[in-house]
């Protein structure tokens, strides 16, 4: 019963964002204050129901209820609680239902936080978003819906796949999606500048934070994804380059891209077209990538049950949604333009060659994840792409950008002269190349030029990031939180780089075999099992070792990795054990059994890989910072812009 | 996620006596493991050849992986060829080669350089030259222009700070 | 001008190449053998240990080799359709027991039927290396020189044997003539 009521809800929600597309755009176009009215209340329901729908199948998971088809695939009566609530999210129909919940959550909030922008303009954006909930809920009703019945229903359910019985399932997805489908909103924006035929810095300055606040999430969802790659799937990657993932970081860059686009079109009124085309194009990627991964038409580890006919519908839907936004531009983008100029080397300059590479870098991705699908759909054959390729392509862009990066944060707008940073940026330089040396000869006794190379750049960014908010504060200048959020993301992208380069440069491992009592070394440490032991956990039994590893005589510590075997899905998982370290992590997974007592092992030694999630976390904390400046929570002050549109009729 | 296959003996189907010798029977039984420090152990060069060559090749089970990371069985007995044929004395490429004489391009993880993929391994260095011209023309024409403020700017969007 | 049309004239090739690749089977892989020659193995036989065979009693007349395991549902599936085939008696089914157990797979074609003229053990998977196997059942066509006509991977159904194994079978006979 409660399924059909959720189920209905659902209904009821596709109704009211019809409504609020239609009076959304309509009332916007045709200045009626009561359409907008009657499309503001629209979200208010939207939302209610949407999440209604959502706690219905919550229920369904958290009674048992195995009559429900999705709930009988994915949970199990041995299922720990915890894992029963995340596991409404853990396939196809449910995570889609997740989307449709965090859509409609932005709407909500975009139609909460509007008091400083014209009536108008914020109903073109929620009549936008609510056409992109249209399209996700008749997605969910007609080809993907969890609420379907199973007859007769199951004794039992099939249990969650145990890849994702881990803390890590209940923030990553969501963390994810907040990103993904929060472009939605600089991409609405978009849309209902290009619908209104006015594009300016005041438009600029509401997109800003919400385009910051999307990427944030979207940042810490990947690197959420990346840290339960890495503990939980036993072998100590932590970047498989595989689709899936692939198809999260696309949108990242291209983000990213827009980020500093939008600081451009704010503050000179240049890159209009950039920014717009930036705009369609991260949540597109967002879009894509959601195609992607349920059609079947990559291949990955991480796909969705494939699905032509599911794949037939988001293709159709993406063809819509990007095609008519594209068209759109096509048509409105010309009328754009600016007289403005930039000196060549300034602030506008530097940003538009980060672009630039970022976009290349956007572009490389795209097609190596793409181009096996595209030989086989010509017919000439079967290759693979992966991390050889990725490895390689990925740094031809990137270590440039750094190197700009460090320099480009200080350029000012029109014309950069530096002046006295001048001198700040070179010392950076100096310190940098020195302690990049310093670590990678007398800590890790290597001399690999390209080591040396990537940790100087990274610390050169590190440090030059730091060197504006410190002059401002010794001068007495204000400091705006969207300086700090800029230095603060900088700099967390300079710790990120620092862990990438030095874990996969300096990092040891083995797979060898031990027997309870036998020990061996790595990289410094000792590591010896002890003894193995079974042990029982609710829906597993499982082989545990007990390592303990020492350094110079001195116990470091004692892990415990096991071998699980879960009782419903008869499948086998190694669970690693990890000591964490700032400065290093070490890693035991275990293999097979090998006969005799004896195991095979894998063990590992990864200095700093904790550097590349700090990084990312850092990077995020400087979005959100920048986010808050005081800035964008002005009330819209009576500006001659805002008089001319009232009168001026829009497209 | 692609499992690899499993053998359903009798001895498997029935539950005989704790789980633990249930599972540990399972796995005897084929013994596939991730390698130990049996292979080539007295032979450096061997080895690190061996590490070098199991990265290159795909694990056709478990796709993305190599068969140095998959604990598949097809990947074990790929590991097997890789072994036998280092330890016959054939050169690196003769090793690659008998794959995907059996198995395609797909087979070698690392898109092999030919005509077919000439796009692929320029796109990187083809991007940014693409990028860079367009940018560089459009800095060109804009250091020209006068760089007074765009009309539409709002007057307290000209402050002094750099963000 | 034009120049705004190069998003959504991209975007347009890109949809194209998604809307053919729908449809496109992801999973198999293009055999590397077609045309080529057979690979050459000689195994014990599953049901007689003392036993040879191998693809030299084959030498001369056309064959189809059926990779199965007793381990391997999707053989489970194809089993009647392959001993259906075998009773039209159009051509001799030769099975390479592929990764498996040899009590086992004699328990198997005991209890299921066998509609091998005779089936090779390969415990090790060498011969399936050789020929390209990575997962089973997958059915090979082999013409009277031993060359490798045709592969099909995934269960065998009655349909394709007539669309795919069948035409190619007539047509290598016919060329003999």
């Amino acid at each position: 019963m409660i399924v059909e009521l959720g189920h209905f809800a659902l209904i009821l929600a596709l109704c009211l964002t019809l409504a609020q597309a239609f009076f959304g755009l309509a009332g916007a176009h045709y200045r009626r204050p009561h359409w907008i009215a009657v499309a503001n209340r629209a979200v208010a329901g939207q939302f209610v129901f949407t999440l209604f729908s959502f706690a219905c199948l919550a229920y369904a998971f958290n009674q048992n209820d195995f009559s429900v088809l999705y709930v009988a695939q994915n949970s199990n009566s041995a299922l720990p609680a915890f894992y029963r609530f995340a596991a409404v999210w853990g396939a196809h129909e449910g995570s889609l239902l997740l989307w449709l919940l965090v859509l409609s959550m932005w709407t909500v909030a975009v139609a909460a936080f509007s008091n400083n922008m014209p009536q108008v303009m914020t109903s073109r954006v929620l009549g936008v978003l609510g056409l992109i909930s249209v399209g996700f809920a008749l997605f969910i009703l007609m080809t993907s819906s969890p609420f379907e019945r199973l007859w007769p229903a199951a004794v039992d359910g099939r249990d969650l796949n145990p890849v994702l019985q881990d803390p890590a399932l209940a923030i990553h997805p969501p963390m994810l999606y907040t990103g993904y489908v929060g472009f939605s909103v600089p991409f609405a924006f978009a849309i209902a500048a290009m619908l209104e035929g006015k594009l300016d810095s005041s438009w600029a300055r509401w997109v800003r934070p919400w385009t910051n606040v999307a990427w944030l999430f979207l940042t810490v969802g990947i690197a959420l994804g990346s840290w339960w790659a890495y503990y939980e799937l036993g072998w100590g990657g932590w970047w498989f380059w595989d689709s899936v993932e692939n198809a999260s970081f696309m949108p990242w860059l291209m983000g990213t891209a827009l980020i500093h686009s939008l600081a451009v079109t704010e503050k000179r009124g240049l890159f209009k077209s950039w920014t717009l085309l930036l705009s369609i194009g991260a949540f597109s990627l967002s879009l894509l990538g959601t195609f992607l991964v349920r059609s079947g038409v990559i291949e990955s580890v991480h796909a969705f049950a494939s699905d032509p006919g599911r794949g037939l519908f988001i293709l159709v839907f993406l063809s819509i949604a990007i095609g008519g936004a594209l068209s759109l531009y096509a048509w409105r983008a010309p009328h754009f333009k600016s007289d403005a100029g930039f000196a060549l080397i300034s602030r506008e300059s530097f940003i538009l060659m980060n672009n630039v590479l970022l976009l290349a870098a956007t572009g490389l991705i795209l097609i190596g994840t793409l181009y096996p699908v595209f030989l086989d759909a010509l017919h000439l054959g079967k290759i693979s792409v992966g991390p050889p390729y990725f490895n390689v392509a990925f740094l031809i862009p990137m270590l440039p950008l750094v190197v700009m990066l460090a320099i480009g944060m200080h350029a000012a707008w029109k014309r950069a002269s530096f002046g006295r940073l001048k001198h700040q940026i070179i010392a950076a330089l100096g310190i940098a190349i020195v302690v990049g040396v310093l670590i990678t000869t007398a800590i890790y006794g290597s001399h690999s030029v390209l080591t040396t190379l990537g940790i100087s750049a990274a610390l050169w960014v590190l440090f030059s990031a730091l060197i504006e908010p410190v002059q401002r504060l010794r001068n007495g200048h204000s400091l705006p939180a969207s300086i700090i959020g800029m230095s603060v993301a900088h700099f967390g992208l300079g710790l990120f780089i620092i862990g990438v380069t030095t874990v996969e440069s300096y990092k040891h491992e083995t797979d060898l075999s031990l027997r309870p009592g036998q020990s061996t070394q790595l990289a410094g440490y000792d590591f010896k099992m002890n003894s193995l032991r079974n042990v029982t956990g609710p829906n597993y039994d499982a082989l545990e070792a007990e390592v303990v590893i020492s350094r110079d005589g001195k116990q470091v510590t004692v892990l415990h990795p096991q071998k699980r075997n879960y009782r419903v899905q008869k499948s086998a998982m190694t669970e690693a054990g990890i000591d964490a370290g700032w400065d290093r992590d070490l890693f035991v997974a275990m293999g097979e059994p090998l006969g005799d007592g004896a195991w095979s092992l894998r063990l590992q030694y990864k200095p700093l890989v904790r550097f590349i999630w700090l990084g990312a976390i850092v990077m995020a904390l400087g979005g959100l910072i920048g986010a808050c400046d005081r800035r964008y929570r002005q009330r819209a002050t009576a500006t001659a812009s805002d008089a001319a549109s009232a009168t001026v009729k829009p497209a | 996620m692609r499992k690899p296959p499993r053998r359903k003996s009798l001895l498997a189907q029935s539950l005989c006596g704790s789980l633990l010798a249930l599972t540990l029977t399972l796995f005897m039984q084929f013994a596939h493991a991730i390698d130990t420090e049996a292979v080539f152990p007295d032979n450096p060069e061997l080895r690190q050849r061996y590490d070098y060559l199991i990265h290159q090749l795909r694990c056709l089970q478990c796709r993305s992986e190599t068969i140095a990371d998959s604990n598949a069985t097809l990947a074990a007995d790929f590991r097997r060829q890789v072994r036998e044929s280092l330890a016959a004395g054939k050169s690196n490429e003769e090793i690659l080669k008998f794959m995907t004489d059996r198995y395609g391009d797909y087979v070698l993880y690392n898109p092999p350089f030919k005509p077919l993929t000439w796009l692929l391994w320029s796109a990187p260095v083809l991007l940014i030259l693409i990028g860079g011209t367009c940018a560089g023309i459009v800095v060109v024409r804009r250091s020209h222009l006068p760089d007074n403020d765009s009309p539409d700017l709002n007057p307290d969007e000209l402050d002094q700070g750099a963000s | 001008m034009l120049r705004y049309l190069i998003p959504i004239g991209l975007f347009a090739a890109l949809v194209g190449f998604f809307f053919v690749s729908l449809h496109r089977d992801k999973e198999t892989l293009p055999s590397a053998l077609i045309g080529k020659t057979a690979p050459a193995f000689h195994l014990s036989s599953v049901q007689d240990p003392t036993k040879q065979v191998g693809t030299s009693d084959f030498a001369g007349h056309p064959y189809v080799l059926n990779i199965w395991g007793s381990w391997c549902i999707g053989c489970r599936e194809e089993h009647a359709v392959l001993l259906q085939i075998a009773k039209r008696n159009e051509v001799p089914l030769f099975g390479l027991n592929w990764k498996d157990e040899r009590d086992a797979a004699q328990q198997w074609l005991q209890q299921l039927g066998n509609p091998y003229t005779e089936s090779a053990f390969d415990p090790e998977g060498r011969a399936g290396i050789d020929w390209g196997a990575y997962g089973a059942p997958e059915t090979f066509l082999v013409d009277a020189n031993g060359t490798i006509l045709h592969k099909h991977v995934a269960p065998m159904t009655m349909e394709i044997w007539e669309r795919e194994f069948l035409p190619r079978l007539r047509q290598a006979g016919a060329q003999r003539q």
